[in-house]
């Protein structure tokens, strides 16, 4: 019979090991930063409330889209082979329902509240969305990271086909748009999907002040 | 300094005005409103309180060793305050590390004062009544390079080291929401809200930024170092927290502050 790590005490090695790492990438060595800066920031960064540590591992696109930023853009075959990737996660509602309640997805938009250190994870997360769109008019305070959503449907229509796309770009922009900086709602379980059906009716309902 | 108490009223009258204009006008950006809440306050900036204090925490005997950190050498020679904030962070033979100002006091309180490091980096971060020396002595040491160019140095390979992992830090993209700094600090003339966001990756915007922290922040009634503002910018990317002084904030700042290069010095400001 082969010798066999236990699980904790691997653990403990790699934790080991990924210290030692750090330090020597700390101070001098060479290499790659980016490996540098993970096992840096595994050693110096600490879990707290619902932050743990293992969302600084990151997931594909993720690090796709980190090496992106800060050199070309990304070859078109690559994108789509993203947005593929993305585009088979995205769970559409069974009921075949996409429109929520608009009132209730002005609400969402507002909040930016969850998934922070400081939130309380019993209590449901906004989709902040005005923090980087002009969604109604009457709301002045809106940022323009994104695009401007105002009018979306009467821009868009109405129809079924649009409200698909819109329920799937919240769930999932990178679906549609590889390493766009939206965060993937659905995706990463921040909305719920009654959550990404009122956001829908906002942008959507013929009723909703977007709309107006 | 003028007397506490006449800051205070000034600077009560002046939110006031200052509140009053937010909700008044249509809103247009921010940072014209906070430039008005500056103008309002004239000479008397709240940092200034925190700058008294950290003046009298330097010379101030403390610690086991019941010394001053009169001698602590903050990068350009042991004692010497002025100029020191324009070449952190940097590389110390002592420590053989890249320290940033905060980083540097924790050694010196450690070495000169023999105060333990966990203790020298309690309460980091004051509130109300629970003031911190930190953001004290970092306010008034800050101070002291006013009017004085950015001009941190990559002459050592440890420096430049930090330099590129700060960089992979500041375009790294992780946790539930995606987000790295770049998400908001990589483009010209965006914005969160109303807040106008400086694209840090340029040299313009990353002086006009990093000159003017540390900071007195209206929202918060207390005055914030450039660990306190990463610390933030963390729990609003939803990472995990990064330690105080840590060297992964230093490698950040670092990458920050070199980008300012240049920059003149014109802190500490009053923020949002």
């Amino acid at each position: 019979m082969k010798t066999r790590i236990a699980p904790a005490a691997a653990a403990g090695m790699l934790a080991a090991v990924g210290l030692a790492l750090a330090s020597c990438a700390a101070n001098r060595g060479s290499g790659d930063p980016e490996k540098a800066a993970v096992a840096l920031m595994q050693r110096d960064f600490k879990p707290r409330g619902q932050a743990t540590l293992d969302r600084l591992q990151q997931d594909q696109v993720q690090k796709t889209c980190s090496e992106r930023a800060r050199e070309a853009e990304l070859p078109p075959a690559d994108a789509e082979r993203l947005q593929r990737s993305q585009l088979a996660l995205i769970r559409y509602p069974q009921d075949g329902q996409y429109l929520g309640d608009w009132k209730a997805g002005e609400k969402l938009a507002q909040t930016g509240v969850g998934k922070q250190w400081s939130d309380d994870p019993a209590k449901p997360s906004g989709g902040n969305c005005y923090a980087c769109h002009q969604i109604s008019k009457a709301e002045l305070s809106y940022g323009t990271i994104g695009p401007s959503l105002w009018h979306f449907g009467r821009i868009r229509g109405f129809g079924p086909e649009t409200q698909k796309y819109v329920y799937g770009k919240v769930y999932d922009s990178e679906a549609f748009a590889a390493c766009s900086q939206m965060p993937r709602f659905g995706a990463h379980g921040i909305l719920t999907e009654q959550q990404i059906k009122d956001v829908v009716a906002l942008l959507l309902d013929p009723r909703s002040p977007v709309n107006q | 300094m003028k007397p506490i108490h006449r800051a205070a009223i000034v600077l009560c009258t002046a939110l006031a005005a200052a509140a009053g204009m937010v909700f008044a006008q249509e809103p247009s950006s921010t940072e014209r409103e906070i430039e008005k809440y500056r103008a309002a306050l004239g000479e008397d900036n709240p940092a200034e309180l925190w700058e008294a204090r950290g003046e009298a925490l330097w010379k101030e005997k403390r610690g086991p060793k019941a010394a001053s950190l009169e001698r602590c050498d903050l990068g350009v020679g042991p004692g010497v305050v002025k100029g020191a904030y324009t070449v952190l962070p940097k590389y110390f033979p002592d420590t053989g590390k890249v320290q940033d100002l905060e980083s540097r006091l924790v050694t010196c309180m450690v070495t000169l004062q023999g105060i333990p490091e966990a203790e020298a980096k309690k309460n980091h971060f004051g509130s109300g009544p629970k003031r911190s020396p930190m953001e004290a002595l970092a306010a008034w040491i800050a101070s002291q390079s006013r009017g004085m160019p950015m001009n941190v140095s990559l002459s050592r390979p440890e420096e430049q080291r930090a330099y590129e992992i700060g960089k992979a830090m500041f375009f790294y993209r992780a946790g539930t929401h995606d987000f790295s700094c770049a998400t908001c600090h990589s483009r010209d003339n965006q914005r969160i809200r109303l807040q106008d966001l400086p694209n840090l990756t340029t040299p313009r915007d990353a002086q006009r930024a990093y000159t003017t922290w540390p900071g007195y922040r209206v929202s918060q009634g207390e005055l914030r170092t450039m660990q306190h503002r990463l610390n933030d910018c963390y729990r609003q990317q939803r990472f995990p927290e990064p330690e105080y002084a840590s060297d992964a904030v230093t490698a950040l700042t670092l990458y920050l502050a070199r980008n300012a290069n240049g920059g003149v010095y014109d802190g500490p400001g009053v923020k949002r």
